[in-house]
């Protein structure tokens, strides 16, 4: 562990149960998070599941195709929600109180990010209950925990990305922003079939956009085996993600407090 | 005759303040537009490959079959925005001091209803185009298209209906604003993004029943088909029963909300 995280792991901690407690305190604020990508993906199997006729799915089941979707929609919509939450610190002035104290900047991102990236547990557990509820494949162990990394990771990008937009607007007006944002990038890429089925703008924006790695990573698994060739690109955005993200959330801290 | 004149201008400066409110608020405007437009665009290019599903009716492009359903789904969701746009009222005193002026209650309903209509032919009007761009080939010609204009049209208002009736029964904001994940259950359960014959069970039954399948298919026709007479007395049948169910539901309401003050 980084020595210097390992001094302020306490504060960490205090801030990531201080996010946590909202779960409790807010009940209904995880719902949209938890709802919205679980009626997608009952709608979506409902809606396209005949397109794995096309073959080339790598499945018969599109439930089987289409989880991973839904698991990193739960992941974005709920690490874009902690740019919402910091948002509202920022407007209510509890946030300029948490940058007047001693806690160094990257220690307050760390502990919303990863209360964001613990959160993103509780879509990713109500989706694939559903999902094993009607049929999805199990991903065996190692499938599923890589899942939970492609959750947790893109839940930890999403939620510098609504963290660096609140820092930069100041208001939870950017609270679309912030969502819409996620849903685009989650959605442009091999979401609703195999690049080889995709026409065109799509084919283009899916090849290039670096969450169609992280999918392809998250849903290996539900898909059949789990390979190092499918794995490293995904973990690899993951991480690329997140040091862009959270430089740009700790460059509005730094703006903030000047 | 005076006082249906008056009614008629409260209708039609509520409406046009109904109008000019949502494109003011993003928040509002944009459900309307954006989000029915990258569902199509990413619907288009991902499940476009459907068209060569043995079952699937023929069409000249996915874009043609999907078209109707981004329609449908923007003039829902302009439905759910009057909705709130009316509890946003409620919650900040407008509506109860139009309450108090001389002009009749229903008709300030209707204004906000006149808004969103002006919203659904807007709305109906931008995928007309978006399709032209985009290569969709419009089977009935002018007169279909502008059949499908005054669908979409009838239909925000039927929808508006609904979600004024949850806005005056409640008066919150966020429960109209809540709504907007049951739009998507409907919306799926119904024949807006698929053939029915393709979906998957129960689904599949579901949308062959779901009235709002009527109404997409009524949309629809003048696109990939042709318009029959059986196919426009469902659509419009349709129309008119979520119209009732709203109108009937909005004045309840309103009574209520005028009895408890």
């Amino acid at each position: 562990m980084n020595p210097a995280l390992a001094i302020h792991w306490p504060m960490v901690a205090v801030l990531v149960r201080r996010a946590m407690n909202e779960i409790l305190r807010v009940p209904g604020a995880a719902i949209p998070g938890v709802l919205a990508p679980t009626i997608f993906f009952l709608g979506l199997t409902a809606v396209f599941g005949e397109l794995t006729e096309l073959g080339g799915f790598g499945t018969d089941d599109y439930q089987s195709f289409i989880i991973g979707v839904s698991l990193l929609q739960g992941s974005g919509f709920t690490g874009a929600a902690t740019g919402v939450n910091l948002a509202r610190d920022i407007e209510a002035g509890w946030f300029d109180r948490l940058l007047a104290s001693p806690a160094p900047r990257p220690v307050i991102l760390a502990g919303m990010v990863i209360s964001a990236a613990l959160r993103a547990l509780i879509p990713a557990a109500v989706l694939l209950t559903v999902g094993f509820a009607i049929g999805v494949s199990w991903p065996g162990p190692f499938g599923l925990a890589l899942a939970i990394v492609g959750v947790m990771g893109l839940a930890t990008a999403a939620a510098c990305w609504g963290c660096a937009l609140a820092l930069r607007f100041r208001t939870q007006s950017a609270a679309p922003l912030m969502q819409a944002g996620m849903f685009v990038l989650v959605l442009c890429t091999t979401s609703y079939a195999p690049r080889e089925h995709l026409q065109g703008w799509l084919h283009t924006v899916a090849t290039i956009n670096p969450v169609t790695q992280v999918l392809e990573m998250v849903r290996q698994g539900f898909l059949g085996t789990v390979t190092w060739h499918e794995t490293w690109p995904g973990l690899l955005t993951i991480a690329a993600l997140v040091a862009v993200l959270a430089a740009f959330a700790l460059r509005g801290m730094r703006r903030m407090a000047d | 005759m005076a006082g249906l004149v008056a009614n008629a201008r409260v209708v039609a400066s509520l409406g046009a303040r109904s109008v000019r409110q949502t494109f003011r608020r993003p928040q509002l405007a944009a459900p309307i537009v954006v989000f029915p437009s990258l569902l199509l665009a990413v619907q288009t290019g991902g499940a476009g490959g459907a068209v060569n599903l043995p079952q699937f009716p023929e069409v000249n492009g996915f874009l043609d079959f999907m078209l109707a359903g981004a329609m449908i789904q923007s003039c829902l969701l302009a439905g759910n925005s009057g909705g709130i746009a009316l509890a946003v009222d409620l919650e900040m005193g407008f509506t109860d001091r139009l309450f108090v002026a001389p002009v009749s209650r229903y008709a300030i309903v209707l204004g906000r209803l006149a808004g969103t209509a002006a919203l659904g032919a807007i709305s109906a009007i931008y995928y007309v185009v978006v399709g032209l761009i985009f290569g969709v080939t419009y089977e009935e010609g002018v007169g279909g298209v502008a059949l499908m204009v005054l669908w979409v049209t009838l239909a925000a208002v039927a929808f508006g209906s609904i979600a004024a009736a949850i806005a005056l029964r409640t008066g919150r904001a966020s429960v109209v604003q809540g709504m907007f994940p049951m739009i998507f259950v409907i919306l799926f359960l119904s024949t807006a993004f698929f053939p029915a014959e393709l979906m998957q069970e129960p689904a599949a039954t579901v949308a062959q029943y779901n009235p709002l399948s009527f109404v997409v298919a009524g949309v629809r026709d003048p696109v990939v088909s042709v318009v029959t007479g059986a196919g426009a007395l469902k659509a419009f049948a349709s129309i008119a029963g979520f119209a009732a169910l709203g109108l009937g539901l909005s004045a309840l309401a309103m009574r209520r909300r005028l009895r408890l003050g």
